[in-house]
């Protein structure tokens, strides 16, 4: 990997991201998500299904469904425009190569007639990284041994349905990596594996990032994966960021009712009277269904009147929650 | 892969040898005694046994079928019982016209069917995809045989641009040729190319929900990139199925559209022997048009090989 990400314009953070909102028609999906990620910087974002956080990647791909639109601002380091309102032209320039994604379902993401190698060489040869085919195909070989495939050269000549889920995975992250991305958005890339390749995978994508510097949105719903890959944390409910912190702050005295809820209900040493493992009471909403004030009143055992208004951020941006009863405050 | 081959090839080996004795059966049942009908009504019952045995006739069926079915594979169909000709001359004449004829009707239909599916696909939610969609509906509507008469009426009596019948060799005059195929191939194709623009459509549609196009998008290719370089062979799988049923339908409607132009293809043979109660050229004729399709199935299967890696390593 001889390829130096910019550093003329190394500083500021990575990805900036203000007032985030996606609509499908007057229905709000997402809103008010704003975040920054700062260089080689990994934060992880969490929340049950349905709470926005894939919906928040895909607007940072520009990759939304049809029929959705994404509102606010966007601003990548090393891309002059607001990404929202970026011509399509010019935002394919920027994918693949300052900002890439791997996907969470890796048996469906790879073209199944096309040969391992020749997708991963595809994205260096589409972005000029590499100067030829010889020498992309080779880079790829290369590429499918850094994510520690055996026999990368047979590898290369293979196609998707010759590899195991994981093996695939490793596939969509040699091609994310291809051309050191500034940014690297990780959809929950363990999700659909077996949980003995789930570790392995993790220490690779962090392993990995680190050595390039490349900052990480890594979006789960498995709060182990975000203590062990993630130095901050974004927790996402109702299409709304409701708390953010450092993890461990985080995860030890969460703020927000809802925080507090996750992680009770990610304790399995804790039970119930009747022996059942804690639960956050309740079904997350479909999109557009969530109740107005505060997104989490409606399942959330401290909710009062004063939820009806939308809670104010308390704390600095990068540093707090948005909660009328928090953790820790008494009524 | 190979094994595949092999396995694909026994079956058109052996549907051909079952769909000869189904054509041979077939014929053999159908009421009607060549002799009786070369001679007419008013024939001694001595005379069209003389004829029989002229005809061969008299002999076991079994007999009659391994006599027939053994010359096949020389081009030997026999000699007609009306005509005193040898049949297989005339079918592979017959037949230049017909294969012509269903190459440019089939190329007509991947012109029209393969961008407007395609269109139709990508601008599903606008109005104009939704008006491709109701063109090619109209289009399936329509018969060859009308397309054709249409055709004509425009074309070669308002227009006067075009010959409405009639076939030149292509040996004699290419220009010729090509302009007295034109009509019948488009009459042919444009009704066909309405219904594969269905199939076409939703193959593209399909292919665009994928995970895979999203990651081609994903690594920087626009939509129409993403969807010609990683959608297109993916599509084209199930286009494909969809074509080899197709060419047997095109077979069947050359036979009409042979007819509205004057043709002298395999189809107006076909029509011609039914007319004269040529058995055995109706025979001969029948059992081409069934080889021709099966061998269209048999090369949609190796297609399939070509297309799909998965195949290639399974079975």
């Amino acid at each position: 990997m001889t390829h130096v990400p910019d550093t003329a314009v190394a500083t500021g953070p990575v990805l900036t991201v203000d007032d985030l909102g996606v609509q499908v028609g007057p229905v709000n999906l997402v809103q008010g998500v704003g975040f920054t990620i700062g260089s080689g910087e990994r934060l992880g974002l969490i929340g049950e299904s349905g709470s926005g956080k894939s919906l928040t990647a895909l607007a940072l791909m520009g990759l939304l469904p049809e029929g959705l639109r994404a509102s606010g601002s966007i601003r990548l380091r090393g891309v002059p425009d607001d990404l929202l309102g970026t011509g399509e032209r010019r935002l394919a320039k920027v994918r693949g190569r300052t900002v890439s994604m791997v996907f969470q379902e890796p048996m469906t993401a790879l073209n199944p007639v096309m040969r391992v190698g020749d997708q991963v060489a595809e994205v260096m040869l589409l972005h000029g990284t590499r100067n030829s085919r010889a020498e992309a195909a080779a880079a790829a070989v290369d590429l499918l041994d850094r994510v520690r495939l055996p026999d990368p050269r047979a590898m290369a000549r293979a196609f998707p349905h010759q590899l195991s889920g994981g093996q695939r995975q490793r596939v969509m992250l040699a091609i994310a990596l291809a051309n050191d991305p500034a940014l690297l958005i990780c959809d929950e890339p363990t999700t659909a594996l077996d949980v003995t390749v789930q570790a392995q995978m993790l220490d690779l994508i962090g392993e990995l990032a680190a050595e390039r510097n490349t900052a990480l949105l890594f979006i789960t719903h498995d709060l182990a994966v975000v203590a062990t890959v993630c130095q901050r944390v974004l927790v996402m409910y109702g299409g709304r960021v409701v708390e953010t912190g450092d993890v461990y702050d985080v995860f030890t005295t969460p703020r927000h009712r809802y925080t507090e809820g996750l992680i009770a209900a990610s304790d399995l040493s804790v039970v119930d009277g009747r022996g059942r493992l804690r639960t956050i009471p309740g079904a997350v909403p479909n999109g557009g269904e969530f109740p107005d004030g505060c997104v989490f009143r409606t399942r959330c055992p401290a909710a009062t009147t004063r939820c009806e208004r939308t809670p104010e951020w308390s704390g600095p941006p990068g540093h707090g929650f948005a909660c009328w009863h928090p953790v820790g405050e008494d009524r | 892969m190979g094994l595949y081959l092999l396995v694909r090839a026994a079956v058109l080996v052996v549907s051909t040898a079952v769909a000869s004795v189904v054509v041979f059966a077939v014929m053999a049942v159908l009421p009607g005694d060549p002799a009786e009908v070369a001679l007419g009504v008013n024939a001694t019952p001595e005379a069209v046994a003389a004829k029989r045995a002229e005809f061969g006739t008299d002999r076991p069926l079994v007999t009659q079928f391994l006599d027939w079915v053994s010359g096949l594979p020389t081009g030997d169909f026999g000699v007609s019982y009306v005509t005193s000709d040898h049949i297989g001359p005339q079918i592979v004449d017959r037949l230049g016209v017909t294969l012509w004829l269903v190459l440019f009707g089939m190329l007509t239909a991947l012109v029209v069917a393969v961008p407007l599916g395609t269109a139709a696909a990508v601008r599903h939610r606008s109005v104009g995809g939704l008006l491709l969609s109701g063109l090619s509906q109209v289009g399936v509507a329509v018969p060859a045989f009308l397309a054709g008469i249409l055709l004509v009426f425009l074309f070669a009596v308002t227009l006067r641009v075009l010959p409405s019948g009639g076939y030149t060799p292509l040996g004699e005059d290419p220009g010729a040729w090509f302009q007295q195929l034109l009509l019948p191939s488009l009459s042919l194709g444009l009704v066909q190319g309405a219904v594969l623009s269905r199939y076409v459509r939703s193959a593209v549609l399909d292919v665009m929900r994928e995970d895979y196009i999203r990651t081609a998008r994903a690594k920087g290719l626009g939509l129409y990139r993403a969807l010609w370089r990683h959608g297109a062979r993916n599509a084209a799988i199930p286009v494909v199925t969809v074509l080899g049923l197709q060419l047997a339908t095109l077979l069947i409607g050359a036979v009409v559209v042979e007819r509205v132009f004057t043709l002298p293809g395999l189809g107006s043979l076909l029509l011609d022997g039914v007319a004269n109660r040529d058995l055995l050229l109706v025979q001969g004729t029948v059992m081409v048009l069934v080889v021709a399709v099966l061998a269209v199935n048999f090369l949609v299967d190796v297609l399939y090989a070509v297309l799909d890696p998965r195949l290639r390593g399974a079975r």
